[in-house]
This record gives C-alpha cells, sequence and structure tokens, in this order.
C-alpha cells in the first residue's frame, strides 16, 4: 500500500483533483484511497463546501453611477478624436 | 468566465462600436463594466484608484479595438486590460501586490508548509504514518438560516481580506467570480501549476476558517 496516498497527501492534492490535473495514475490515487477513508471523504466534501461557501460572497453587480458618467462622456469625447 | 466565446450579437456590438456607436458602447459598458471594477478593487483596494484604472481600461479597449481580433473571449481581453493598467498603478502606488508572474511565482514557492498542521497526521514513527490522527469533525448540516449564512459569507469575505496577495486575487477570481483556471492564468499571465498552488493555499485556509467557525475547533 505505499504506493498509495496517505491522508496527509490526499489534503494536498484536493485542489488539483478537483481541476482534473492530476496525471492519471494519481488520479485514481486519490479515487482509490477515497473509497476506503471516511476521513477524507469527509475532508473532500468539507473543500467542496468551501467552494460553494466562497461563491456566495457578494460581488457588485453594477458601476457606479458616477464611474459609469465618466466612461460614457469619455467615449464621446473619443468619438471626436 | 460565465460569457460564452465571442457570440454573433457580441460581433454586431464591435461592428457597431467600430462605427462610433453610443448605445453600443453603453451595452458593453453595462455587460462588462461592473466585473472589471472588481477585478481592479482585487488589485488596488482603493475604490477612488479602481475608478480610474476602469476608466483608462475603457479607454484603452476603445484604442485597441482595431486590434482586438476576437480570438479571445471580448471579456478576457477587457479583463486582461483591466489587470495590466491595475497592475501599473499598484506599481505607481509602491503597494506589495504581485505585479508580475515572477512574483506570483514567488509566493507560490515560498509558501512550502503543508496545507494543514502536520499534528493532524501521524508521525513517521506512528503505526500509519500520513494518516489522520482523529478525523476532521462533521460540518453541521447545512444551514438554513438567512443569518447563518450571512455571518458565513463574512467570515469568508474576511479571510479572503486577510489572505496573502496572490492567494486572495487568485480565490477571489476562481471561486468568488467562478471563472475556470485558463481565463485565471491567462489575465494574470501565471502557470498553471502556481495558480493552483495559490488556489489551493487560499482554499485550505478559507477552510479552516470555516472549521473553527462551524465545529468550534481550532483550524
Amino acid at each position: 500500500m505505499s504506493n498509495e496516498f496517505s491522508c496527509q497527501q490526499m489534503t494536498e492534492v484536493v485542489t488539483d483533483y478537483f481541476d482534473e490535473a492530476l496525471p492519471p495514475d494519481d488520479h485514481q490515487r486519490f479515487e482509490r484511497h477515497l473509497t476506503y477513508c471516511a476521513g477524507c471523504g469527509r475532508y473532500v466534501d468539507q473543500m467542496r463546501e468551501t467552494i460553494k461557501q466562497t461563491g456566495t460572497v457578494a460581488r457588485d453587480e453594477s458601476l457606479p453611477p458616477a464611474l459609469r458618467e465618466r466612461i460614457v462622456d469619455q467615449f464621446r469625447n473619443w468619438r471626436r478624436t | 468566465m460565465h460569457a460564452p466565446e465571442p457570440s454573433n450579437s457580441e460581433a454586431a456590438l464591435l461592428a457597431a462600436l467600430r462605427r462610433g456607436d453610443e448605445n453600443a458602447f453603453i451595452a458593453l459598458v453595462d455587460g462588462y463594466g461592473a466585473v472589471m471594477h472588481r477585478v481592479a478593487l482585487t488589485f488596488v483596494r482603493s475604490n477612488e484608484v479602481a475608478d480610474e484604472v476602469v476608466q483608462e481600461a475603457w479607454l484603452g479597449a476603445l484604442r485597441g479595438l482595431d486590434r482586438f481580433e476576437g480570438r479571445s473571449a471580448l471579456r478576457t481581453w477587457l479583463l486582461r486590460i483591466v489587470a495590466n493598467i491595475a497592475r501599473t498603478h499598484a506599481v505607481r502606488e509602491a503597494r506589495a501586490v504581485p505585479f508580475s508572474a515572477l512574483e506570483l511565482e514567488h509566493e507560490a514557492g515560498t509558501e512550502r508548509a503543508p496545507a494543514l498542521p502536520i499534528d493532524r497526521f501521524q508521525g513517521p514513527d506512528a503505526p500509519h504514518p500520513g494518516r489522520w490522527v482523529s478525523f476532521p469533525t462533521p460540518w453541521p448540516a447545512e444551514p438554513d438560516s438567512a443569518v447563518v449564512s450571512a455571518e458565513t459569507r463574512d467570515l469568508i469575505a474576511d479571510t479572503i481580506a486577510r489572505l496573502p496577495d496572490g492567494q486572495r486575487i487568485v480565490i477571489t477570481l476562481r471561486d468568488v467570480e467562478g471563472w475556470n483556471s485558463a481565463d485565471v492564468c491567462s489575465v494574470l499571465d501565471v502557470s498553471e501549476t502556481y495558480q493552483r498552488v495559490l488556489l489551493h493555499r487560499a482554499r485550505t485556509k478559507v477552510r479552516a476558517a470555516l472549521e473553527d467557525y462551524l465545529t468550534g475547533e481550532s483550524p
């Protein structure tokens, strides 16, 4: 089993796993480890939850109106040149 | 990024813009202005400077319009312009933001510490080196109270704001903005590998903060 990932190694490569950036052998090692290790299963789920929750952080969906106005004015000047 | 590759309507907007059509310009500003502003704020952090950066970026885009060949998505092109101008401003402000790929790579390379404290795993002389000492504590089922989720969001935003610059910028673009790896690398001019190292550090710290908050354990 020395060829397998340890739990600590699992926690180091989880982002590569999510990005599908692990070499095929390591990808299989990662998934094999998950079949027998509940602790890593939980850890990976918590990383997924972390990403999901991070996606809910508020974002400003519009430009400040004064800035928008300046940008449009700038366009009018640019068009004149 | 959420936007598709250059579409027919985008091509039509660009054609109109090249003819000097103001409505086409406004449509683009309303479509991409907000995300450009958020990206600028990721780099410079001051509202005033971010405003300047975005304004300059639109001027740069107008001047470079003839050079835009539609090989990348319009959105990516605009965001690269913003990122480049924001870096220039950050240099002028002498802020310690990683301006270049090299500096981002330096940050990725210097943090060689393990993602989690090593005492969470059995040591080299233990029966199962590298195995959990005890499993991570389960988190409570998804809280459905609006108060709790608002608190969680604040906690995450706060944790991200205190990360080193490279990690902060990468996790903001990947996980708050939802960009894919290729777009982040293209806008930041950094390799996929280094980008992923920074992202991993950042996510690990956010998870630790959530763990602390949700289970009352120290990370």
